[in-house]
């Protein structure tokens, strides 16, 4: 019977072309991304062992994070420092060959027109220790030794220009700093390998810099020969003080690479969870494919059980049929997946560090099953429905009825499924619950995938008028499209899903901009907001300086701290409280900001509600910086939003509880308002600092939805495979459905209708199937955007949903367009069919 | 086996208002070299109007060949073929295309109607690809001639295969084309089927002065013709008018040693 399959696969080889194609594409998605996500996660990996060649033991503060990788907004006076008298006692240390006080944090570099280097996450400072560092090797000039001298990796002084002496502004937390380059050094620092930038100061430029005169994040200790990392490990834990603790390199290393692999895991099962998306559309075309071929072989099947072949082995020759197609398909896949990782990780190019391309046989069997697997259970059903062939077939020579009968069952479990998956979604989107919504979804869209049929039926009666106006080949092609309604249906659905995830995606992302846009206008009066490129909190300096500059009517900064109230940990706020109210657009709901500066604050409207708050209630506020407690009273409660929420109180009471004192963002005000004369004020007082942004609300509420368009970007191409295998699935289709009227198109050109008419005939079926599933995928990602859209609302009060009819009027003229397209070969082959060939085929 | 002279079979009025369908010096060859072969050598033949013709002759004669060529659906080698005026020889597929649509009629062994379309539908479908309105009267006059008056929102699947036939031969006549050919059009059919199709064929010929063409191996299809020509080795090796199904037998027997007719 093997043998019977393989003939049957290579006598059909251009039918199952589209096949192996869809199936080709899946299976090279899934290869690709472990190719990749292996390939980059092996070169991070190694590239962070590099940077840890030279440490032995590291000392750090056990709160410190990673060094200096502070989150965004969160609190700094969270670090502690090391002190100069450990490093000293450590240096005497019998294992110690030789130990490095080691300083590092965000430090922007400007280029030499004045923009930032890189995207400022991967812009770096450190210190130089001593004349030589055996961290840095000098390939140029010498090591920084003054005040306002440099030193840069040699990656960034040849993307940049600089040449020793130059002039560069940098900016750590705020001011500018001009400093002059006076060395350049390689390294192995993985940021610097995956594409960031390293400016070294020698050190004590750099303790006042990144800690304090005299301190260190971290000291690194290179073990004496003859002595272990365990060995030296031990020696340094007798000499640490509480508070700080003492790992190893080759634990460093591997708590990176972990990291590392955490990371690459999560791309990749993202990216899996989209390949899977691609598969599952692909079983659509597979099983369409099956399907066809099992009908028109229905005499040679019946013939082969005549001749004796049991059911089991008339199902088996279809899978081995399948399984022959998925193997060709899954090795070709598995090699453009190769291909297709070198593609995306050239694309990365030196943002990625170099490494060769890793290829686990993990992802060689994954792509072999995953690509035979899908096939064969793809072709599962066909094979089954093949079997069930009675052998008096072969004897008849009656054409095949249209077949309708059948769907009454699949009619009802797909209202049943609908209706369920319809329910859940309401009663999630009630009760903001995200996973029934989630479970509602996939019901609903299971139960649109069952009901395709059905809806076929009306939907082709809705476009007739349309279809009408295309005459003969117009009627002809609607009725082509609900002759085999599972056929349309199946190919409508492959469709379908790509754009129903699409659409959903579409109307939540463009919602949440437009909310985005909203609230910013809403909460932000001020003219300016200013904060560092990463989100790094400014200099409490910066403020004061602010103040002070002429031309500039109101600064107040979103000075954030740490605190305990009532058994809560609550971010509050410190604002200036006589400009606050010009730059933010706070709304009392109760109370005001008068006697604020007397032992008081504001609070949210939400908060004050879930605390029981009310305006002259005294609330004992715990600083988590000094551990003090002070008792402040609730004088006003505003309405709150994403943008401005929680306690806010002056700045005058909570400075004195600060260590140190950084602000994540400044609100400004200008006697010019919004203006190209107010920017350059404010650029002009901060010393044109290449790393603070002056931004309007407008810029950055921009910010954000550049990062939501940006997704959706990435979003779209993941998709775009999907939808690329459902078109495959369209063209097969029609191919197909060509095919097999071959002797009814034959005997339409015998008795008139010319070769354009028939193109036009094989297109318009083509260009209604596409729009019934675009049809049928908008309206589902609609239902399912407004179930999400009631789950934000939840989290996010000013979420309203805006419906972008222009994307959704472009995702219809693109299927329509996509139903031409696909439509091309197989009409082309219809009009060119030699009509007597095509009368007499039997 | 003579080769008879085309002249003998030339209309004999030689008026070209009374020829619908001209055969001149018609050759059609298949392939090349060793295995070209000879399909319709120089065939001269002229059909009709309001004639009902038999095309007859074994498997092989070269008898469907000649009826593709002459209704614009095969290329011809060399000589030529004319339906009425026109030379198809000369034409393009657009307008051989248009030319079968208008002035052809056809009716096919199997597989004649769309399924998808009514019985009505698959009826007007030429003058629907033409973009022509029926002719209302005519069309129920051979609606009524058919018999089909009951049965005109049915599918295909939902008739009998005789049915399905008349079907095909009310949408040939519908259109009043100037020549109808019908290749075995009884071929499927049971004998009484068969017989009520062939019955048709000949009253539309005798009563609305249709010209048909009818290609057949079956000597009793043959006997409802006006006249039968017959093919063997891609010739016209004789012809017989008003004949009888006993005649026709004898014939094919005469240039079949063996008899056999199909």
């Amino acid at each position: 019977m093997f043998r019977t399959a393989l003939r049957n696969v290579l006598a059909h080889k251009a039918r199952l072309m589209m096949t192996v194609i869809a199936v080709l594409l899946g299976v090279s998605f899934v290869s690709g991304t472990l190719v990749f996500t292996d390939t980059v996660g092996d070169a991070y990996t190694n590239s962070s062992a590099q940077s840890f060649a030279n440490t032995s033991v590291a000392v750090r503060a056990e709160n410190a994070t990673a060094v200096g990788d502070s989150d965004p907004g969160e609190a700094p006076e969270e670090l502690t420092y090391l002190d100069q008298s450990l490093l000293d006692q450590l240096g005497e240390l019998p294992g110690a060959a030789s130990v490095t006080g080691s300083l590092s944090g965000f430090t922007a570099i400007a280029e030499k027109d004045g923009d930032l280097v890189g995207d400022g996450w991967t812009t770096r400072g450190g210190n130089y220790s001593g004349t030589r560092d055996s961290r840095y090797p000098l390939v140029e000039g010498r090591a920084p030794a003054a005040p306002n001298e440099i030193a840069l990796d040699s990656e960034t002084v040849d993307r940049t220009g600089y040449a020793l002496g130059d002039t560069i502004r940098l900016s750590v937390d705020g001011p500018v700093l001009k400093q002059k380059l006076v060395g350049v050094f390689t390294t192995d620092d993985g940021q610097v390998a995956a594409g960031g930038s390293l400016a070294l100061f020698d050190t004590p430029t750099a303790q006042k810099l990144f800690a304090e005169p005299g301190k260190y994040n971290e000291i690194i200790l290179k073990a004496a020969p003859g002595t272990s990392e365990e060995k030296l490990k031990q020696q340094v834990e007798e000499l640490l003080p509480k508070g700080t603790e003492a790992q190893t390199g080759t634990y460093l290393a591997d708590e990176q690479a972990d990291n590392i692999a955490e990371a690459t895991k999560t791309l990749s099962t993202v990216l899996l969870a989209f390949a899977a998306v691609a598969l599952f559309v692909g079983i659509f075309v597979i099983a369409n494919t099956f399907s066809m071929l099992v009908a028109q072989r229905t005499r040679e099947l019946a013939l082969l059980r005549a001749v004796g072949a049991t059911r089991r082995q008339v199902t088996r020759s279809v899978l081995a049929e399948s399984f022959v197609v998925g193997s060709v398909a899954a090795s070709a896949g598995f090699g453009l997946g190769i291909l297709i990782a070198m593609g995306m990780r050239s694309l990365m190019g030196s943002n990625v560090p170099e490494g060769p391309l890793v290829v686990a046989p993990r992802t060689v069997l994954a792509a072999v099953l995953v690509g035979v697997l899908v096939t064969m259970l793809a072709a599962w059903l066909p094979a089954r429905r093949a079997s069930k062939i009675p052998p008096v077939a072969a004897m008849s020579s009656v054409d095949q009825a249209p077949t309708t009968r059948g769907l009454l069952v699949r009619n009802a479990i797909g209202a049943a499924l609908t209706t369920l998956g319809v329910a859940l979604v309401l009663l999630g989107a009630a009760d903001a619950s995200a996973p029934w919504v989630g479970v509602g979804a996939v019901v609903t869209l299971t139960g649109f995938i069952v009901l395709t049929p059905l809806l076929s039926r009306p939907a082709m009666a809705l476009a007739e008028p349309v279809l009408r106006l295309f005459g003969v080949s117009g009627k002809l092609a609607r009725q082509n499209t609900v002759r085999n309604p599972r056929r349309t249906a199946a190919t409508a659905a492959a469709l379908m899903i790509g754009l129903t995830l699409i659409t959903t995606l579409t109307v939540v992302a463009s919602s949440l901009q437009d909310s985005i846009d909203k609230m910013a206008a809403d909460s932000i009066k001020a003219d300016y907001t200013i904060s560092m490129a990463n989100f790094a909190p400014l200099s409490g300096d910066v403020a004061e300086m602010l103040a002070d500059t002429p031309g500039v009517t109101e600064v107040s900064p979103m000075r954030l701290a740490d605190t305990e109230v009532q058994g809560h940990h609550e971010t509050i706020t410190g604002v200036n409280p006589r400009t606050v109210s010009s730059l933010l657009n706070l709304e009392f709901t109760s109370g005001s900001l008068d006697r604020i500066d007397d032992g008081g604050l504001i609070v949210d409207d939400d908060t004050a509600e879930d605390r029981g708050w009310q305006v002259g209630d005294t609330v004992p506020l715990t600083y988590r910086s000094d551990q003090a407690t002070e008792r402040l009273t609730v004088r006003g409660i505003y309405r709150g939003s994403e943008m401005m929420d929680g306690i806010m109180l002056p700045t005058a009471t909570l400075d004195p509880h600060l260590r140190d004192i950084r602000d994540p963002r400044i609100m400004v005000n200008t006697e010019a308002g919004v203006s190209q004369e107010s920017r350059d004020l404010i650029e002009k007082a901060l010393g044109d600092n290449p790393a603070v942004k002056v931004q309007t609300d407008a810029e950055v509420t921009d910010d954000i939805n550049k990062m939501i368009s940006m997704t959706l970007s990435i979003m779209y191409g993941l998709l775009g495979m999907a939808v690329v295998i459902a078109v495959l699935g369209v063209v097969n289709t029609l191919a197909m459905s060509v095919f097999e009227r071959s002797r009814e198109i034959g005997m339409l050109r015998a008795v008139g209708l010319d070769r354009r008419r028939v193109r036009q005939m094989v297109r318009l079926e083509s260009v209604a199937i596409s729009l019934f599933g675009a049809a049928l995928g908008i309206g589902l990602g609609v239902f399912l955007a407004w179930g999400a859209g009631e789950l934000i609302t939840d989290k996010m009060a000013s979420y309203g949903m805006v419906m972008p009819w222009t994307t959704l009027g472009i995702f219809t003229v693109l299927a329509a367009t996509i139903g031409v397209l696909a439509a091309l070969w197989p009409a082309r082959r219809a009009s060119r069919l030699n009509v007597l060939a095509a009368i007499k085929s039997d | 086996m003579t080769t008879i002279s085309t002249t003998e079979y030339a209309a004999p009025q030689g008026s070209g208002d009374a020829v619908a369908a001209r055969a001149t010096e018609l050759s059609k060859v298949y392939g090349a070299g060793e295995t070209r072969v000879v399909a319709l050598d120089a065939v001269s033949v002229d059909f009709r109007r309001a004639e009902f013709t038999a095309i007859m002759g074994p498997s092989g004669s070269g008898k469907s060949t000649l009826m593709h060529c002459m209704a614009g659906l095969d290329s011809v080698s060399s000589g030529s073929a004319r339906i009425g005026d026109v030379e198809l020889t000369a034409l393009k597929d657009k307008k051989l295309t248009q030319l079968r649509r208008d002035k052809i009629g056809f009716v096919f062994q199997a597989f004649n109607l769309l399924p998808t379309l009514t019985a009505a539908e698959n009826i007007t479908l030429p003058m629907d690809i033409a973009g022509r309105k029926p002719d209302q009267a005519w069309l129920s006059q051979v609606i009524d001639t058919v018999g089909l008056s009951e049965r005109l929102s049915h599918r295909p699947g939902q008739l009998s295969g005789g049915q399905q036939q008349r079907v095909a031969c009310a949408r040939a006549l519908a259109s009043r084309p100037e020549i109808i050919f019908a290749d075995e059009p009884t071929g499927n059919l049971d004998s009484r089927s068969g017989a009520e199709i062939l019955g048709f064929l000949r009253n539309s010929v005798r009563e609305l002065g249709q010209t048909i063409v009818m290609v057949t191996h079956d000597p009793v299809a043959a006997s409802y013709a006006d006249r039968v020509v017959f093919l063997a080795d891609g010739r016209i090796v004789d012809e017989l008018a008003n004949p009888t199904a006993e005649d026709v037998l004898n014939r094919m027997k005469r240039f079949d040693g063996r008899g056999r007719t199909s």
